[in-house]
């Protein structure tokens, strides 16, 4: 163990499209990792000591899907190891690395080609529990998320509305987000008016899919401040499972205790004791609008039973008092699979370069994500200029 | 890298737990790493409230036919509000379990860890050769209609050609194996057989007959992990680990000289480098290299530098590696005689050190005093090498 | 703490196991057939490589910061860490480095009749290329008997590619139909 920090030193990225039909996946990881290391001009072949992908055999459609990630990312004959997770964990595992001491530049990839994926609602299927939740035949195996949002609305009285501000905000916030493919003026009348697909989630509640490689450099202080003048210190971290997919009988409904877990985590090792008050905004899951509400609430940044009113008041909007997810979330720039977390850490890492200059900036950010239906798994990393 | 010279958090495995090996088991993914882990734990006398963090290791999601395997086994490896990750490196995955446990305690970021893996290959029918049609490239490979076997056989048959060895001398490894399993009470492939048996079983892909493969096995088994000061604690005889390696090769395994597995090589050389060994061919006592085929156990010690190149099957056949030589290989009875359950049999081999160092082993106990040992595994397209070195 | 022997006589290790009629004829036992359906893009460097296939070339691509030559070709070098640099045409001749015979299939049935099976290591300028990694391709052998695979015949031989018919090829690895030796 080391008491060295642990800093984002550089990323790249290729795609934040609904489809990428000029590359493969691998060209896609090569392309994204290339500009991450030219960036800071690092050689992969000799000054990464390790390299970590978060990838799953189901989304790629190949068994072993680690097969392919050393070449595109410059990891042959070199330590590579693939994380079956979302890539916030990815970057747990960097992170663990270079505390060890013994590894000094890690980086991380995460890909998406959802595009790739023909029979996407049928994959969601496999990952169900394959004695008492598929055989019911769901003709959506997202409808746990329905269930989840009527618990949550159940616990705290939010409406239907409330979870339809979500979507508002964070459409809208995407407007200003080169890689929000999916951002839109929208209003309340335009979701509110519109039938749910999986009750009571509209369809614009619903973050669709997209494709989009990402790869991150991390490093021990030292080698951080030789690379850049700016990293982007990782102060904190967290990652939990509440339990497994074919325990839902286990699982809380309408919360996400594994955040709670991961934040409280993650709190502890950045020491922050009021998280209501430590951050300049938050990027945090919504790849369902009910999702960001029970998330603010489990990172303790709302009060139990207050985010929807502090939602309706203006407190998350980009101008308020904690801008949520000012990049426009998962709903605007869409559900990137394994890759979904890195898209958090890279739109908050990029919103804290930019305000470098900024005087009454704390210079200081949480990212929460979760792996989506139907895992009780999530992460909370805590970054600061 | 930097240079490890003063390791100040040294790592420890404190106990192991492992299930029967067998072709289809009543038990669950879920109920199978259970068992594992309750294994592991009564043999450390801890109870799951007193570990921090969890480790799982699977293979193919396709044979369990569960998509996000690693959630779908969370609960059953004791995952239940706790910090979890899967890793995952095709066959190599077994030997990575404990590599990753290691880097969660050397981190400082958690004090125990329970480390599980599992394997349940029997749903997948009518054969679970059928899974591996997908691990090929979808665009040069698959079109082809190959079977997995294809590929070692190949490999097999370039390291015959290399390095002068026969079929009979290759066959010395599995008569070697499935008698040392034997003694172990979780073997599915225990046997008494003899050079003949093997070059008399079924050939599948000549050079490769039935008896030089492994099983297709259900199992789990699970590894503690501790710190330092939590270890001395709970055990008079901790296992440290003194060395973690792993690399990946090239996926284009048709693109690359397949009689020597310098992936293996390189994973042993970052291994050795950490725990401070120089030559390890004198320096290591034990060792369970990777051995889903027989001729996989002799590539693998000369990837890890425990004979010169061409030279494993020679010293096989003078009885080097046997229980009673001067370097044992497999004293488990390996993959060939437990069993394969893909991740599980790694975790097994790491396992049978653990023991082995602890002088547990009882009638598998190897003849020679044991200081150093090392476990491997190997996997995706023949490019993954992942390696442990282990110390009493 | 007392030592906990672990070996046969000592530990009764968990779990059921059950005969292949016993687990079938288990109550609730749950049939599921995935559908898992994919339309994987073959990218730039794959969709060149299959174009060249259906006209009767192997197209690779070479690295001019180390000269390795990539067959099937990437675009990038993956020992250089950077795009590979030119396209090059291969005659498709070379030498075999290894071969096997299959008696089965991909679901492990056994085959009618057995298959050779072999790695070709292509020549770069009609020569053979040295070293540890070199351009080459997968595929089935025509013309070699089950005996030239077993006492070590083939390995070393020269082959070239036999393609389909121009009009039967589709741009796919199977437009190759297998390798066969070269006489003489």
């Amino acid at each position: 163990m080391t008491s060295s920090r642990v800093g984002i030193i550089s990323i790249g990225w290729y795609g934040f499209s609904p489809s990428t039909p000029e590359v493969s996946f691998r060209e896609m990881m090569f392309e994204s990792s290339n500009r991450a290391y030219s960036a800071v001009g690092i050689d992969p072949r000799k000054e990464v000591d390790a390299f970590v992908v978060c990838q799953e055999d189901y989304w790629e459609g190949i068994a072993i899907t680690n097969e392919f990630a050393p070449e595109p990312l410059g990891g042959v004959l070199r330590p590579t190891v693939t994380i079956a997770g979302d890539g916030l964990q990815c970057i747990v595992t960097a992170y663990q690395l270079i505390k060890t001491g013994y590894f000094d530049i890690v980086a991380v990839e995460a890909h998406s080609k959802a595009s790739n994926i023909a029979t996407l609602s049928k994959i969601y299927e496999i990952a169900l529990d394959p004695h008492y939740v598929r055989p019911l035949y769901a003709k959506n195996p997202l409808f746990l998320a329905g269930l989840e949002a009527r618990a949550y609305m159940e616990r705290t009285g939010a409406e239907k509305y409330h979870l339809a501000l979500v979507a508002v905000k964070n459409k809208n916030n995407g407007l200003n987000n080169p890689r929000a493919s999916y951002a839109t003026p929208l209003d309340l009348e335009d979701v509110v008016e519109s039938k749910p697909v999986i009750d009571p989630l509209t369809s614009y509640e619903i973050a669709p899919f997209v494709d989009v490689s990402i790869t991150f450099l991390l490093a021990g202080e030292e080698s951080a401040r030789k690379f850049t003048d700016t990293p982007i210190w990782i102060e904190g971290v967290g990652w939990s499972t509440e339990t497994g997919t074919g325990a839902i009988a286990w699982h809380e409904w309408g919360r996400m205790r594994f955040l709670r877990d991961a934040a409280n985590q993650a709190y502890r090792i950045a020491g922050i004791s009021n998280p209501a008050r430590s951050f300049d905004f938050a990027e945090v899951e919504d790849r369902f609008s009910y999702a960001e509400l029970v998330a603010l609430e489990e990172l303790k940044l709302a009060q139990e039973g207050t985010a929807h009113i502090l939602l309706e008041s203006g407190d998350f909007d980009i101008d308020g008092y904690l801008p949520v997810n000012p990049s426009g979330g998962s709903l605007s720039i869409g559900v990137a699979l394994e890759a979904t977390g890195l898209v958090r850490i890279l739109e908050a890492t990029l919103r804290l370069w930019s305000m470098e200059l900024v005087e009454e900036a704390e210079g200081r950010a949480v990212v929460a994500s979760w792996r989506g239906i139907p895992s009780f798994s999530g992460g909370v990393v805590v970054l600061s200029l | 890298m930097k240079p490890n010279i003063h390791v100040k958090d040294k790592v420890a495995i404190v106990g192991a737990g492992l299930t029967l090996f067998r072709r289809r088991m009543l038990e669950t993914s879920r109920e199978l790493a259970w068992e594992a882990a309750r294994e592991a734990l009564e043999s450390a006398n801890l109870e799951l409230k007193d570990i921090d963090c969890i480790v799982i290791g699977s293979a193919p999601d396709a044979f369990d036919g569960v998509h996000l395997k690693g959630e779908y086994l969370a609960d059953g490896s004791g995952a239940i509000s706790k910090p979890m990750v899967r890793v995952y490196v095709g066959g190599g995955t077994g030997v990575m379990v404990p590599i990753a446990a290691w880097w969660h305690v050397a981190s400082g970021l958690c004090r125990t860890v329970l480390a599980v893996a599992e394997e349940k290959m029997s749903p997948a029918h009518p054969h679970p050769q059928g899974v591996f049609a997908y691990i090929w490239d979808p665009v040069v490979e698959r079109p082809l209609g190959p079977n997995l076997l294809w590929i070692f056989a190949l490999e097999m048959r370039r390291y015959m050609h290399v390095c002068g060895a026969s079929k009979e001398d290759i066959a010395i490894v599995s008569v070697k194996n499935k008698a040392n399993a034997l003694n172990h009470p979780c073997a599915q492939a225990a046997a008494k057989i003899t050079v003949e048996d093997v070059l008399n079983s079924e050939v599948l892909v000549w050079p490769v007959h039935r008896l030089d493969v492994s099983p297709v096995s259900d199992g789990a088994a699970a590894l503690i992990l501790a710190r330092e000061d939590i270890a001395r604690k709970v055990t008079d005889t901790p296992i440290w680990v003194e060395g973690i390696g792993w690399t990946l090769d090239t996926t284009h395994w048709y693109n690359r000289e397949l009689a020597y597995p310098r992936y293996v090589e390189y994973a042993a050389r970052m291994a050795y480098k950490m725990a401070g060994i120089e030559r390890p061919w004198k320096e290591i006592d034990i060792a369970e290299p990777y051995d889903p085929f027989d001729y996989k156990e002799l590539h693998h010690i000369e990837g890890l530098m425990l004979a010169p190149r061409c030279q494993a099957w020679r010293l096989a056949r003078e009885g080097y590696f046997d229980r009673t030589g001067e370097l044992p290989t497999s004293p488990s009875g390996g993959l060939l005689g437990v069993g394969n359950p893909i991740a599980a049999a790694g975790v097994m081999k790491v396992a049978e050190i653990f023991w082995q160092l602890r002088y547990e082993a009882g009638e598998r106990q190897v003849k020679k005093p044991v200081h150093y040992g090392v476990a491997q595994a190997w996997g995706d397209l023949m490019q993954v090498g992942t390696v442990v070195v282990l110390s009493n | 703490m007392a030592r906990r022997i672990y070996d046969k006589e000592h530990v009764k290790a968990p779990g059921t196991p059950l005969s292949s009629k016993e687990m079938y004829q288990l109550p609730g036992t749950i049939e599921y057939t995935p559908v898992a359906k994919y339309r994987f893009t073959t990218g730039q460097a794959l969709s060149k490589f299959l174009e060249e296939l259906k006209r009767g070339r192997i197209a690779g691509r070479k690295c001019n910061n180390c000269g390795r030559v990539y067959v099937p070709p990437r675009m990038y070098c993956e020992f250089c860490y950077k795009p590979t640099s030119e396209w090059i045409y291969l005659e498709g001749t070379g030498t075999v480095v290894t071969a096997v015979v299959s008696y089965i299939g991909t679901a492990r049935e056994r085959l009618e009749k057995p298959e050779i099976i072999g790695i070709v290591k292509l020549d770069i300028d009609n020569k053979e290329p040295q070293g540890y990694d070199f351009p080459g391709l997968f595929h089935r052998f025509c013309n070699v008997s089950e005996d030239d695979v077993k006492t070590g015949k083939i390995i070393g031989a020269r082959v070239r590619p036999r393609w389909k018919l121009e009009e039967e090829r589709k741009g796919d690895i199977t437009d190759i139909e297998c390798f066969e030796p070269i006489e003489g």
